[in-house]
C-alpha cells in the first residue's frame, strides 16, 4: 500500500444538488463518523485534492465548473458521484435543463446510490475509490517508466546507427 | 560558539520531530472536538502522499521559491540550534517567510494573492515582537548568541516575563493557529480556499509542510531559551506552551487581519517596551 490510500484529501462540489446529499457528506466529518481518523480531509482546493466528490446532476450552469475542477486536480485522482442525481440525474433526469449524471462530462470511478445517500455508503464509496486511486498510481508510474525507457532507447547513438540500415 | 554538529542534527532530525508534533497536535485537537482523530503518523503519510502526486505547477519559479523557503527555514533553525546570533536568526526567519510570499505571488490567482497579502500582514504583525524578544534576551543575558543565552544561569523568564507573554501572543500567528490563521490554516479549516498555499500542489506542497515542521521545532526552541537555566523546567514549559496554543486554536474563531495586526503591535508596545523599560531602570541603565 502506498501513502496515497492513507491520506485521501477530498474536494466536494455541489452540482445542482438539493442539499440532501451535501448534508450527508458533511455528516461524515462530524464526531459521529469522523472520517479524519482515516486521514480523509475535506479541502476546499482542487489542487490539493485526490478525490472529487460530486453531488447533484449536470446542467448547463455547472458543466464547465465540474470540468474545470476535474482538470485542476493533480493526477492520480478519482471521481465519486454521490447520490442518485449525480449517478444518472435521478428524478430530475427528464427535466429540460438537466443533462444527466456527472459521467456526461467527466469520467466517474465510483457511483454511490441513495436519495439522500447515507454517510455509511458515502464512506464505503470513498474506500472503494481508494483502491482505484492505487491502481491509477501504479499505472502512472509504469507509464512514466515506459516512456523514460523509450526515450533513452531512441537517444542512444549506436542504436541509431545499427537500425539506420546504412551499413 | 557556533557548534555545527547541533545545526546538522537540527536539519536531519527536525522534520521527524516536527512531523510527530503535528501528528500529536491533530490527535489532541480531535479529542478536544470529541472526535477520535487520525494516527499521530498521519502528517508523514500526508507528505508521503504529496510526493507521490503529479508535480503540477503553475510556473517554474514557484518551485524555486518553495525550495528556497525550505532551505532558509532549515538555515534559520540550524543557525539557532548551532548557537548563532539571535538577530541573524530572526532576519533569516523573515527571509524564509518572504520566499513563501513570493511563491504565492508568482501564480496568477486571486486566492493566492490574498493569501500572500495576508501573509505579509502577519509578518508585519509578529516581526516587532520577535525583534523585541531578541533585544529582551540581550538585556537579560548581555549576549545575542544563542549558545550564551542557552548556557546562562540567569532565570531569563523572571527578568522578561512581559516579553515572554508577548512572544506567546505572536507564537499563535507563527504556528498558524486560530484566531490568527488568516493567511493559511491547517487541517480542515478553510479560509480563502487555502491562502498562500492555494496554488501549490503535489511535491511543492509537501516541501511547504516539511518547512512548517522545521519552523515548529525552531519556535519551540525559542520558547526553551526563556527557561534555559533549567532543562527540566524548559521541557515542561515547551509542552505546556504547545498545549496552550492548541487550546487557543480550538476555542477561538478566526479574527480579521486588522485586529491581528493592531493587537500584536499593542502587545509588543505594552508588554515588550514596558518590560524593557523596567529592566533598564532596575539595572540602572543597559551596561
Amino acid at each position: 500500500m502506498t501513502y496515497l490510500a492513507k491520506s485521501p484529501w477530498i474536494i466536494h462540489y455541489d452540482a445542482s444538488s438539493c442539499n440532501g446529499c451535501d448534508i450527508e457528506v458533511l455528516a461524515c466529518l462530524t464526531p459521529m463518523y469522523d472520517v479524519e481518523r482515516f486521514g480523509i480531509i475535506n479541502t476546499g482546493n482542487p489542487k490539493h485534492a485526490d478525490i472529487f466528490v460530486v453531488t447533484g446532476s449536470i446542467n448547463e450552469q455547472n458543466r464547465e465548473v465540474v470540468k474545470n475542477i476535474y482538470d485542476q486536480m493533480p493526477r492520480p485522482n478519482v471521481v465519486v458521484a454521490v447520490g442518485i442525481c449525480a449517478t444518472s440525474g435521478g428524478v430530475f433526469r427528464e427535466c429540460y435543463n438537466v443533462a444527466g449524471g456527472i459521467d456526461k462530462v467527466i469520467p466517474v470511478d465510483v457511483y454511490v446510490m441513495g436519495c439522500a445517500c447515507r454517510p455509511e455508503s458515502i464512506i464505503d464509496g470513498i474506500v472503494t475509490a481508494l483502491g482505484i486511486l492505487e491502481e491509477k498510481r501504479t499505472k502512472m508510474v509504469l507509464d512514466a517508466d515506459a516512456e523514460k525507457e523509450h526515450r533513452h532507447a531512441g537517444l542512444r547513438p549506436e542504436h541509431i546507427s545499427q537500425t539506420g540500415g546504412a551499413h | 560558539m557556533i557548534n555545527l554538529v547541533w545545526g546538522l542534527v537540527f536539519v536531519l532530525l527536525a522534520p521527524a520531530i516536527g512531523g510527530l508534533i503535528a501528528g500529536i497536535d491533530r490527535k489532541i485537537s480531535a479529542r478536544m472536538q470529541g472526535r477520535l482523530g487520525p494516527s499521530i503518523f498521519q502528517p508523514f503519510w500526508d507528505v508521503g502522499k504529496l510526493f507521490e502526486k503529479e508535480n503540477a505547477v503553475v510556473n517554474e519559479t514557484q518551485i524555486f521559491y518553495a525550495i528556497c523557503y525550505v532551505i532558509f527555514m532549515a538555515f534559520t533553525g540550524a543557525l539557532f540550534f548551532a548557537g548563532g546570533d539571535l538577530l541573524l536568526v530572526v532576519f533569516a526567519l523573515t527571509l524564509a517567510q518572504i520566499f513563501l510570499v513570493l511563491g504565492a505571488y508568482s501564480a496568477n490567482s486571486p486566492y493566492s494573492y490574498i493569501g500572500a497579502e495576508r501573509e505579509l500582514l502577519q509578518i508585519m504583525a509578529y516581526e516587532p515582537m520577535v525583534i523585541l524578544t531578541a533585544v529582551g534576551m540581550y538585556a537579560a543575558t548581555k549576549s545575542f548568541n544563542v549558545s550564551d543565552i542557552a548556557a546562562t544561569t540567569t532565570p531569563v523568564i523572571l527578568l522578561i516575563p512581559g516579553i515572554f507573554l508577548g512572544f506567546l501572543y505572536v507564537l499563535t500567528i507563527k504556528l498558524r493557529k486560530s484566531p490568527f490563521d488568516i493567511s493559511m490554516s491547517h487541517h480542515a479549516h478553510q479560509e480563502i480556499v487555502k491562502g498562500v498555499t492555494t496554488e501549490f500542489s503535489g511535491p511543492s506542497l509537501g516541501w511547504i509542510e516539511i518547512t512548517h515542521w522545521y519552523e515548529t521545532v525552531f519556535l519551540l526552541g525559542f520558547v526553551w531559551l526563556f527557561f534555559g537555566f533549567s532543562p527540566v523546567i524548559a521541557a515542561i514549559a515547551v509542552i505546556v506552551v504547545y498545549l496552550f496554543e492548541l487550546f487557543i486554536d480550538n476555542t477561538n474563531a478566526r479574527v480579521k487581519w486588522q485586529l491581528a495586526v493592531k493587537s500584536s503591535w499593542a502587545i509588543a508596545a505594552v508588554m515588550g517596551i514596558l518590560n524593557l523599560a523596567a529592566l533598564y531602570f532596575l539595572n540602572g541603565g543597559i551596561s
